[in-house]
């Protein structure tokens, strides 16, 4: 039964969401919100799984002298408590969200420069994965590397102005232009293509319970 | 902005509202004459309303198409002031009551020159009537601006509906038959033993060899299905694929690590390696604290597993999922420390960042076939091959597009596509 009735759900779900795509009237018209909420209900408690398995790991591993990365757990316990007590006993309550609070201190000024900083790795990231892409060890890769070339010069300044003997229409901006409207989303659109049909297929799938390794053993 | 006068259309004709103009002049200027006298060094000039427009007329509502009887349209023709004649109109008000007699609510407002609107907080059954207020403004010496206002006769009573079927969406339902029915009739194909043939996937090929490259190393692999929950098509398919992971790694007792960014996806997660590890017969080997959560935060998710790689240095990764920016992130961190690594994403903005960073790429539509693949279940294979008939369908209708279109503008001397009509394919496919 462990996996029988969760296969009968989604089949009873999956086919709703299709029809209620075509049946605009009520119970159908509505349904899929309804569902949205009922999962969002979910997800709520599963924070709480969540949170307690954070705990649970994160101690384990600081309280285990067998490794030499324990203190990454404590940093992490160190964190996870300071923003809760703040969070739940000196931000004013309900009102922890609220600009000023000490809630709101701590997100602002510790929480959103640590995202921006790893945010702002992916420039660094871009550098080095590029460096390796357009390397011309290969005939497509050396197309890439030309196609690079071209869209990155025409959509700088510069691109122009070191070619503005060239009759517009004809420049490296207009070529970067030709290179994204039709090559980039020709391929984009094959990739979409491709995306939308595997989505079918793999909902199929689900619905009709071909597939059930997501529910686990019986 | 002052609102002076309200007087309904139909009781008012043109000549009774010239009349109240002209005396409405008359008392500004005898105002303006007495303030005079008052006050002889200030003059002041205030023109009390601009000239009446016409109404609007026509008014009628019609239940809204398509929906669950939440919508009424509304249209008339607009005020012969408005553009025109007195050239005066700014907007209209649209007012909306059960009984003709009124009363009336305003419901909104549409720019001078429009003539629709929708109601779209209309309660299915109820009988409505609309009328519309013309709205005439003009500009008073003071700066301020004040109005004069004019309604339409209402329209006839209207009543909005729920419908059963989306009219708008019958070429949907045709290639939803379509593409259903050609993957159920394979799956049932399959199922009748017909053999099918399926081309090798590369990057599913080397599940094996990277499995197998960390337990000669004795290092672990880390397993990503994404940084989205369970409700997403491409996290379930990232579980399904770990699955068939784990397995491999029960067998050659390698140790696999699942960090997840959402909870549930940790449960299901650790369910299908409890399974994989029963299949495998090494029921013994399953560790459920391997498959542990992080943050459901995109960037903090990024910062803990790039800090377990460089720390642990995995000797293979698998990325299989939803990710967003911080899938470069993640596999330049993997390549950096030499890892093995496999990915598989449907999201067309993170395949470039993948492709650069990682030894094999799942390319979307791979990413959903890599569980038919990996298990080789016939009724698993024959939802492919469905998959490939609506490719086909897809083609053929592409390349009909394209000679219609250069039949459409040959034909119609026009490379304009909205003037192409029925020879614009694009219109067929247009979902509403």
């Amino acid at each position: 039964m462990r996996r029988e009735i969760p296969t009968a759900i989604a089949f009873f779900i999956g086919v709703v969401c299709i029809f209620q795509f075509f049946i605009p009237h009520w119970p159908f018209g509505t349904l899929v919100d309804t569902f949205s909420v009922w999962f969002q209900i979910l997800q709520s408690f599963a924070i709480w799984l969540g949170a307690l398995n954070l705990i649970k790991v994160s101690l384990e591993k600081s309280l285990d002298k067998r490794t030499h990365d324990r203190w990454y757990g404590w940093v992490v316990m160190a964190a996870f408590t300071l923003i809760f007590v703040v969070g739940m006993f000196f931000s004013g309550g309900r009102q922890f969200q609220e600009p000023g609070s000490e809630f709101d201190y701590l997100y602002r000024h510790l929480f959103t420069p640590l995202s921006s900083t790893m945010f702002a790795l992916l420039a660094f990231y871009v550098a080095s994965a590029s460096y390796r892409a357009f390397r011309a060890r290969t005939r497509e890769a050396t197309l890439l590397l030309i196609a690079a070339f071209i869209v990155m010069l025409g959509r700088a300044p510069i691109g122009d102005q070191m070619i503005a003997f060239v009759p517009e229409g004809y420049r490296l901006s207009d070529m970067a232009s030709w290179i994204m409207t039709y090559p980039q989303i020709a391929g984009q659109r094959a990739i979409m293509i491709g995306i939308a049909l595997g989505i079918i297929s793999a909902s199929m799938r689900l619905i009709l319970g071909l597939e059930r390794s997501y529910l686990g053993s019986e | 902005m002052a609102e002076r006068i309200y007087i309904p259309a139909s009781q008012l004709g043109r000549a009774v509202r010239q009349s109240v103009l002209a005396l409405a002049v008359l008392l500004c200027v005898v105002s303006t004459v007495s303030a005079q006298s008052e006050s002889p060094d200030t003059i002041s000039l205030t023109i009390a309303q601009p000239p009446l427009p016409n109404a609007a007329t026509n008014v009628v509502g019609s239940d809204g198409l398509n929906d669950d009887g939440g919508s009424i349209v509304v249209t008339w023709s607009k005020s012969t002031d408005d553009g025109a004649g007195l050239n005066n109109v700014a907007s209209y008000r649209i007012l909306r009551g059960t009984s003709p007699a009124g009363p009336f609510d305003t419901l909104g407002s549409a720019a001078a020159g429009q003539t629709t609107f929708t109601d779209a907080n209309a309660v299915e059954g109820t009988e409505y009537y609309y009328a519309i207020l013309t709205v005439a403004m003009a500009p008073t010496t003071d700066g301020a601006a004040t109005a004069a206002l004019v309604q339409s006769d209402p329209s006839p009573s209207v009543r909005a509906t729920a419908q059963w079927f989306h009219t708008g969406r019958i070429n949907m339902l045709i290639a939803t038959i379509l593409l259903c029915g050609s993957v159920i009739y394979f799956i049932s194909q399959a199922k009748a033993g017909k053999a099918l043939y399926i081309r090798k996937i590369a990057g599913l090929e080397a599940v094996d060899e990277a499995v197998g490259r960390a337990t000669e190393m004795g290092r672990k692999i880390m397993y990503i299905a994404g940084t989205q929950d369970m409700n997403e098509v491409q996290t379930l398919a990232g579980i399904t694929i770990l699955g068939r992971v784990a397995k491999v790694a029960a067998e050659y007792d390698a140790h696999l690590e699942v960090p997840t960014s959402r909870a549930m996806v940790m449960v299901a997660a650790r369910e299908t390696v409890k399974e994989a590890y029963l299949n495998a017969g090494r029921p013994d080997a399953y560790r459920e604290e391997r498959i542990f959560y992080v943050t459901e935060d995109q960037f903090g998710f990024a910062a803990g597993i790039d800090g377990i790689v460089t720390r642990e240095k995995p000797a293979a990764m698998f990325f299989m999922g939803a990710f967003y920016a911080e899938s470069l992130i993640l596999a330049e961190t993997g390549n950096s420390v030499g890892a093995i690594q496999i990915a598989g994403t449907a999201m067309p903005a993170q395949l470039p960042f993948f492709v650069a960073s990682c030894d094999y790429t799942l390319i979307g539509e791979e990413l959903f076939a890599a569980s038919a693949y990996l298990s080789k279940e016939p009724k698993l294979l024959g939802s492919l091959k469905g998959q490939d008939v609506g490719k086909a369908i897809i083609l053929a209708t592409i390349l009909i597009g394209i000679v219609l279109t250069s039949i459409g503008a040959v034909t119609l001397k026009t490379s304009d596509l909205d003037k192409l009509g029925w020879y614009n394919i694009g219109r067929w496919f247009e979902v509403r």
